[in-house]
Order: structure tokens, then C-alpha cells, then sequence
């Protein structure tokens, strides 16, 4: 019998695919749904504190739960500076890993390697709170942090930043943990778009006279960045709301005293962490509520600015005129 | 021909040859398997060499000891000798960059790099040399020129070498791998990707970059290696065959072997 013909048969075909986009349909509109859902929630329950604060508690500074006055400065910044510092850390290091990875590494040694990279992901962020908390911060405040104000403390324009007292804890540790966190994400994301670069193309910039560096530099760089961009968001939005780890090292600080990276402070994450069983009254919730939504917020600009550098990049390099 | 007339324009050849390149019992292995076995050879100066034979004979391995690509890969080794006007650029403390801004490379497919036309052919030149704007200027423009592609691309210099035809881009990589001023051009399958039309374009820029370049090429195409080469070298199984003046290899071959694959008997 033909089966183009038999009607049963294409019928019976045509179901199942029918069934089967619904399905995937279904899959991705419920994703947009929650997404909507969690919007509509955090903005429900932020509405006292909304109502309340309006445009101020973005800008201040005071964080004041016996008089009922919030503001999301404190937590913001130590969001921010936590992640750019991460970020500082473990970009150039990522970048170092994969390079040698996919790149000068001996053959023998890429999967071992590469698989304890991996496995750093696989670490609890409780285990990285309390290991940062416990053995960590000792040293880092007897050892790092003098040696960081006498170096880089010493340096204009960024010296306030290593500037205080070591207290081990504080935005810099929390910075650095969060570092180590996020680096088998980027490391092994980088490594895998580098890892499918054209061997021709790499070959083509060898073929030139080109060094490791130079060829990786200049020519798969360029060429795999977008997947670099995105592994770096992933890390990015991993630091902005990582919870546990943060809470053990940033110390909770809910005043502002200056910009050093050695002073404590706080994160979003980590406030709602800390205080949300214990806020009583409804403006407090409804405050930490709006923290919520804020770091949503962040990391939607996160994510629009990182592909309007991606349309920028590309309009540098000349795809589109 | 007769054997007379044969040998007379043999020695007429052979009057203004000079070697670029020699191979001096190279031996190649991939890994355990032996993909060269004792090649010995040598490509002149200014004349076009094409390299034939079935798929896997080794004739693009052979191009790829020309410029050490094989050290990108740890299993990949060469012994015995390859000279590049006397020294031999298998020897350790031989500077492989230097040696490939000596030798250029295009592939079987267009590799333009990720950036602007301009950039693809300033990017090898800016490795090995410090130009100012103007004589980096002159140099792309030499470089489009040379391969044929400058009037197709002298407005659209800061749009990205991926926005061209199959056909430019091929020519835009025979620019960058000329760009750096080498001696040597190896040329592995340069048109299989292309139309005939970017085919005969590029034939036709071989024919005149043979003035200036020292060129080798790799081709499946057989009427191609007899329409753009001075000396052809027939591969089979790592070995090199037979070795000789273009037109003698395809009219007259030594070898049953070369007879047999060029007839189509065979391949």
C-alpha cells in the first residue's frame, strides 16, 4: 500500500506532529507565564513599599527596621560590587583556563582537568559560605588584605578601595568567593566555544605567522564571542544571586561607610536571606519584597546591556553597516 | 615529441631553476601510521608545483610540513630535512612564526577572519612588521590588488570579510597570505569550494602571482594542474611517484602508475 496515499497513516502522522508542537508550544508559554507570574507577584507584594517610598528607596541609603524607613541603596551596591569584583577575578582567569585547555594543554591532561573545573560547579554555595567563613577570611585578612593596602592601597584613584581594616570578611571576600564560584561556569563555557572554532580558521591565522596568544587574541576571541558574552552572563547572574556564600562573607551591614572593598556590607540575596523570618511589620516584608524585584530588575539591564555590546562589537568588526 | 625535443626543453627549464624549497628524505607520521615515506624534492623558485594523486596520498600532509601546521598538533612529527633557501625549517630552533610569514597558506575553504576586509590583510602584517597608517594603507591596497579584488572591495573596506562572496573571500585569503610579502604560497584544494567562474579567476591569479611567488598547490582537479602548474609531482600512498615537467607528466609519464591515474584507469 502507498503510503503517501493512505490516508490513516498521514492523518495518524500529522497527530502526532500536531501533538508534539502543542506540547513544545505549551512548554514555552509556560515559562513566559511564570515569568509574568513572578512579575505580578513581586510587584503585588512590593505595593506598600512602593506606595510608600516611591522613587526614594532606590536612592537611599538607610535601612532601618525599628522606625519602619527602607531604603535599597546599601544592599544594591554590595550586589553590584560583589559581582564586578567576581567578575574582575574570574574572567581573566576563565579566559586563562580555557586558553590552555583548548590551546597549549597536553592532550593527556584536558579531561582530568576539565573535569575538576567542572566539578568546582558541583560544590554546594553553602559548603564555598562556610569554608570562605571559617578558613578563608583568617587569612585572607591576616595575609591579603595588608598586603593589598600596601600595594594596590598605595595606587590614586583606586586606593580607597583596599583602604581599612582587615577584617577578613567584608564586599572584597564575598567578591572573591563568588569568583571561585562562578569560574567553572565561564571557564567551561569559554572553553567549549573555543573548543569549536574551525580548526581551518585557526590554522588560517597560524598559517600567518601568528602566536597562541595573538591567534586567540584576535582571531578566535572575535570570533567566539558571543558564546564568551554569554558565559560570562551566566556567571554574572549567578554572582548577582547567589545567597549562601555571600551571607557568610559579606558581613550584613546595613550602613554605608565609604567605598572600600574591605568594609562589610550587604546584598540583596543576603538580606532577604537573613530577615525575612524575621520581618514583623508589613512595610518591612513588603520592602525586602522590592529588594526582590530590584535584582530582577538588575538583571534584566544586565542582560539587555550585554547584547547591546554584542551589537556593538559586531558593528566595530563590520557585519553590519 | 621525440626524446630530442623533450630533452632540449628540459635543459631550457632546468637553465633558470633555482630551488626554494628541498625535501631531503622526509619522513611524516601521523601518530604510529607513516604518512610520508622518504619524500625527496624540490620546488623552484617561481614556478607553480602541483601536487596529485588520490584522496589520502599525503599531498596535503606534504603542504602542511611546508609551514610546520603539523606542530599545532602533538602526534603529528617530521624527520629528515626541509630546506628553505639552505636552511633546513625542521630543526628545533627554527622560529616557526617567522617561517610562516615566509610561507603563506590558503585553505580548501574561504577562513576569512572575524573582522574588517581591511583587517584581514593587516592582521598578518601588523604580526611581523611596524607600519604607519599610510604604508599599512599601500600595503592592503598592494596586497587587494595583487589577488584581484581590489575594485570589488575598495569601498567596502570596514565591512567584515564574512559579507563577501565565496569566491572574494578566497581571494581576499590569498591577499592576507600575500599581504606579509612570503616566498612561499601553498595553495591546498584553493577552488574546490568555488564556482567555476571564482575557480578560473583564482587560476588566473596563480598564472600571475607565479612572477613574484614561489607557489605549491593541491589539487583534485587534474585538467587544473595541468592548466596552472610548471611542475607536477604525482603521490600515491605517501610516496612520491614521479616527479617532472608538467606537460611530460601528463603527455608522456614515466610511471605506469602516474599513466594509469591520469587516464582515469585508476582513482
Amino acid at each position: 500500500m502507498n503510503a503517501i496515499t493512505d490516508t490513516t497513516t498521514v492523518r495518524s502522522f500529522k497527530f502526532g506532529d500536531r501533538l508534539f508542537f502543542n506540547v513544545a508550544r505549551a512548554a514555552a508559554v509556560l515559562t513566559l507565564l511564570l515569568l509574568v507570574a513572578i512579575i505580578a507577584s513581586l510587584v503585588y507584594g512590593s505595593w506598600p513599599s512602593i506606595k510608600q517610598f516611591g522613587f526614594g528607596f532606590l536612592v537611599s541609603g538607610e535601612w532601618n527596621p525599628p522606625q519602619d524607613r527602607f531604603g535599597a541603596l546599601i544592599p544594591v551596591y554590595g550586589t553590584l560590587a560583589t559581582s564586578v569584583v567576581a567578575l574582575c577575578i574570574a574572567v581573566p582567569v576563565s579566559f586563562g583556563i580555557a586558553l590552555f585547555l583548548t590551546e597549549l594543554s597536553p592532550p593527556w591532561l584536558r579531561r582530568p582537568l576539565g573535569t575538576a573545573i567542572e566539578l568546582l560547579a558541583a560544590i554546594p554555595s553553602i559548603v564555598y559560605g562556610m569554608w570562605g567563613l571559617l578558613y578563608f577570611s583568617p587569612l585572607f585578612a591576616e595575609y591579603v588584605q595588608p598586603a593589598l593596602a600596601a600595594t594596590l592601597g598605595k595606587v590614586p584613584l583606586i586606593g580607597s578601595l583596599f583602604d581599612g581594616p582587615p577584617l577578613g570578611i567584608g564586599i572584597l571576600a564575598a567578591g572573591i568567593i563568588l569568583a571561585i564560584m562562578i569560574i567553572p561556569f565561564i571557564a567551561s563555557v569559554m572553553r567549549d566555544v573555543f573548543a569549536v572554532t574551525p580548526a581551518m580558521l585557526k590554522e588560517s591565522a597560524y598559517g600567518v605567522g601568528g602566536t597562541t596568544w595573538e591567534v586567540v587574541w584576535n582571531v578566535v576571541l572575535p570570533y567566539t564571542k558571543v558564546g564568551v558574552v554569554g558565559g560570562i552572563m551566566l556567571g554574572l547572574g549567578r554572582a548577582l544571586g547567589e545567597t549562601m556564600a555571600v551571607t557568610f562573607l559579606i558581613g550584613n551591614m546595613n550602613f554605608f561607610n565609604g567605598f572600600s572593598l574591605f568594609l562589610p556590607g550587604n546584598s540583596i540575596a543576603s538580606a532577604l536571606a537573613n530577615e525575612f523570618a524575621e520581618a514583623e511589620s508589613e512595610l518591612y516584608t513588603s520592602s525586602l519584597i522590592e529588594l526582590g524585584l530590584i535584582l530582577f530588575v538588575i538583571t534584566f539591564i544586565v542582560l539587555s546591556l550585554s547584547k547591546l555590546l554584542l551589537l556593538r562589537l559586531s558593528r566595530q568588526e563590520g557585519t553590519k553597516t | 615529441m621525440n626524446d630530442t625535443s623533450q630533452a632540449m626543453m628540459m635543459n631550457e627549464v632546468a637553465a633558470n631553476l633555482e630551488a626554494q624549497m628541498a625535501f631531503k628524505s622526509l619522513d611524516f607520521y601521523y601518530g604510529k601510521f607513516h604518512a610520508l615515506k622518504n619524500i625527496n624534492l624540490e620546488i623552484y623558485k617561481r614556478h607553480v608545483t602541483a601536487f596529485i594523486g588520490p584522496s589520502g596520498c599525503g599531498k596535503s600532509t606534504l603542504l602542511r610540513t611546508m609551514n610546520r601546521m603539523y606542530d599545532l598538533y602533538p602526534e603529528q612529527r617530521a624527520t629528515g630535512e626541509l630546506l628553505l633557501d639552505g636552511v633546513n625549517m625542521l630543526d628545533k630552533k627554527v622560529d616557526v612564526n617567522a617561517l610562516r610569514a615566509k610561507v603563506g597558506m590558503v585553505f580548501q575553504k574561504p577562513t576569512p577572519f572575524p573582522m574588517s576586509i581591511y583587517e584581514n590583510i593587516a592582521f598578518g602584517v601588523r604580526l611581523h612588521e611596524r607600519l604607519s597608517k599610510s604604508q599599512m594603507d599601500e600595503r592592503v591596497e598592494w596586497a587587494l590588488r595583487k589577488a584581484a579584488i581590489w575594485e570589488e572591495t575598495k569601498n567596502i573596506l570596514n565591512q567584515s570579510g564574512m559579507s563577501l562572496s565565496g569566491g572574494q573571500q578566497q581571494r581576499l585569503c590569498i591577499a592576507r597570505g600575500i599581504a606579509v610579502k612570503p616566498e612561499v604560497l601553498l595553495l591546498d584544494e584553493p577552488t574546490s569550494a568555488l564556482d567555476p567562474i571564482s575557480t578560473m579567476r583564482i587560476e588566473e591569479l596563480i598564472a600571475e602571482l607565479k612572477a613574484e611567488f614561489t607557489i605549491a598547490i593541491v589539487t583534485h582537479n587534474m585538467q587544473q594542474a595541468a592548466r596552472i602548474s610548471d611542475y607536477t609531482a604525482y603521490m600515491y600512498l605517501g610516496e612520491m611517484i614521479e616527479f617532472g615537467v608538467t606537460d611530460q607528466i601528463f603527455i608522456k609519464p614515466k610511471k605506469k602508475q602516474t599513466e594509469d591515474y591520469i587516464t582515469g584507469r585508476f582513482g
